[in-house]
């Protein structure tokens, strides 16, 4: 499949790649069913509505019929893909993404669209910065957080590949396409290694992922070689590559989320009783202010030159 | 996949037998997993059974050797506290054995006090907090719709039950897609957890609810089998969902548990067990 273009130029909006895969798995197949509450334009359903009417169920502003509903059509043999804005899909809905999914391990797909803080001014009711540290405790749901249009098609063929549920984090916010070999491939479980580096390590997910290559690059200025891992899977998570990440001494973690209960969170339960090591935890503290998405990013240290800073400070240097 | 009972179509005083005996069954073999537990939810389990007993061993269509084919009946058990009952029905419709139901709630034991459809085959989605039954019946009806399959799906919810939400957003999407090959059956007792429905948050007009989210509603006695059969067996040709408000006794069968509250989950002595037992031998 050829990726959608840029929405604006270099930078690339996940929604795209997310329908263009959702409907070519939906020519192929055709069990693929979208449930959706209102949110045929939010999350640019209406190419997928016009080429499989029947095979999408809008219930309306009623996000925890939408989540049972597509625990029901999975039994029913369908491949359910559930989109809605990830700020209500997960917290409107929580207790049926836990039971009716989780719990019971249906073949939903869950796609929280514009997560994290992509809804900027539209204040914390909007935001999304909690789905992770929600969804992960549960441990019975894969939790995918893609960085880039190629990692959400990946990410999305491999959601609907499983016998069982998952949660993908798909982010409106213009990101860039990683620079990835031609032989890449995509593992729920694996993390992704996109720069090697002994002194320190950068534990990125979403869209925070090629801001943490920017500060790699600018490290590696000053001399300092800092590994950047792509961690898009947070459930299961690659314990191995979190160890070999400790064995430097320095890891950074940097996620549009909630510093509490998200990737920081979920790496330093590994290291502090494995390898403990120095960590910096970059992320949202709580409910965030009035301001673009961009402005609370960088308010947060979500950028390169922060995180290249956080990991200059971790080192000392 | 065999048929129903109720395709094979036996007289009508036949059927009304065999579901009773079913029942009769249900209900005694409930009340000693709870005896024995110490715990469960027995004037719900009692309430539910003449409804459930109808389901499995008149109307719905399955296997027990094959839980998960496609074309089976599925029901749903909304109010999932009523496991007591529940497991009774899927052990005597053969999906697991019978011995099995002592196991009940003990540790480790796959049958607790909700049911998990991970591990117990015949279940078809986790419940236990209330409203999540119905959502999950109308994705189940929807599917069957866009495969115009024949398969029909029926859910039990307590009626203090439908003072949460969702059931009411799950009842106006059936509504709008006129989801025929679903039943909802509202176990009217009246009595939620600590009072009566209508002196907690009051359900009435409950048929007038139903009706204003498009469905067709008939009411009837939830205990009276003869009544039951004719409305769950698919008989009659339907255009849009049918809720079905059972009107029904908690605690039924058992004289000093019929319409108490505190029988909610309630546990029964050694005496007051006997004298259940001996009531419901009667």
């Amino acid at each position: 499949m050829s990726s959608p273009a840029p929405a604006k130029a270099g930078l690339y909006d996940c929604r795209d790649a997310y329908v263009a895969t959702l409907e070519a798995l939906g020519a192929a197949d055709p069990r693929v069913v979208a449930v959706v509450n209102d949110s045929v334009g939010s999350s640019k359903l209406g190419g997928f509505r016009d080429k499989f009417p029947e095979r999408l169920i809008n219930v309306g502003i009623a996000e925890q019929a939408m989540v049972g509903v597509g625990a029901g059509l999975a039994n029913g043999g369908k491949i359910a893909f559930v989109s809605g804005a990830a700020c209500f899909l997960t917290g409107r809905a929580l207790e049926q993404v836990k039971a009716d999914c989780a719990y019971s391990q249906a073949n939903v797909k869950l796609c929280g669209i514009s997560s994290g803080v992509a809804y900027g001014e539209l204040g914390p009711t909007h935001h999304s910065i909690e789905d992770v540290a929600w969804l992960r405790t549960m441990g019975d749901i894969t939790v995918i957080v893609p960085a880039d249009p190629w990692e959400t098609e990946q990410a999305i063929r491999a959601a609907a590949a499983l016998d069982g549920p998952v949660f993908v984090r798909i982010s409106r916010m213009g990101v860039p396409a990683l620079p990835r070999p031609a032989d890449a491939t995509f593992t729920i479980g694996k993390a992704e290694v996109l720069r090697e580096g002994n002194n320190a390590a950068i534990l990125a997910n979403g869209t925070v992922v090629c801001r943490a290559l920017a500060a790699a690059e600018e490290l590696a200025q000053q001399g300092i070689a800092a590994r950047v891992i792509n961690m898009a899977s947070m459930s299961p998570i690659d314990v191995e590559a979190i160890l070999a990440a400790a064995q430097t001494g320095a890891i950074v973690t940097a996620e549009e989320h909630s510093v509490r209960g998200g990737l920081g969170s979920a790496v330093a339960e590994i290291v502090s009783q494995n390898q403990p090591c120095r960590m910096k935890i970059l992320g949202f503290e709580g409910f965030q202010p009035t301001g673009s998405a961009e402005f609370l990013m960088e308010r947060a240290g979500l950028t390169g030159p922060s995180i290249a800073s956080a990991v200059r400070t971790l080192l000392g240097r | 996949m065999p048929q129903a009972l109720a395709e094979r179509r036996p007289d009508l005083a036949q059927r009304v037998l065999h579901v009773r005996e079913m029942a009769r069954w249900i209900r005694k073999r409930a009340l000693r997993m709870v005896f024995e537990a110490r715990q469960g939810h027995p004037g719900g389990d009692l309430s539910a059974t003449d409804v459930l007993a109808t389901l499995y061993f008149d109307s719905m269509r399955y296997d027990p050797g094959q839980p998960a084919d496609p074309a089976r009946d599925r029901f749903i058990m909304s109010k999932g506290h009523a496991t007591g009952a529940l497991y009774s029905t899927l052990a005597k419709a053969g999906f697991f054995p019978e011995e099995e139901l002592t196991t009940y709630m003990q540790p480790l034991s796959r049958l607790n006090g909700h049911p998990n459809r991970v591990k117990i085959p015949g279940v078809e989605t986790n419940t236990g907090p209330l409203g999540h039954g119905l959502p999950v019946a109308v994705g189940i009806a929807i599917a069957g719709q866009i495969d115009r399959a024949d398969y029909r799906v029926f859910v039990i919810t307590g009626d203090g039950e439908l003072q949460e939400g969702s059931n009411w957003e799950a009842a106006m999407t059936a509504g709008h897609r006129k989801l025929s090959n679903l039943t909802v059956v509202v176990d009217r007792n009246r009595l939620q957890q600590g009072a009566g429905t209508e002196d907690t948050v009051g359900l009435e007009p409950l048929g007038d609810k139903w009706r204003a989210f498009g469905w067709d509603v008939v009411e009837v006695n939830g205990h009276d089998v003869e009544a039951l059969i004719p409305l769950l067996d698919g008989s009659v040709a339907r255009s849009r969902p049918l809720c079905i408000v059972a009107n029904t006794i908690k605690g039924k069968g058992v004289s000093f548990m019929e319409n108490k509250a505190s029988w909610h989950h309630g546990v029964p002595n050694a005496e007051q067990y006997a004298q259940a037992m001996k009531e419901l031998d009667a």
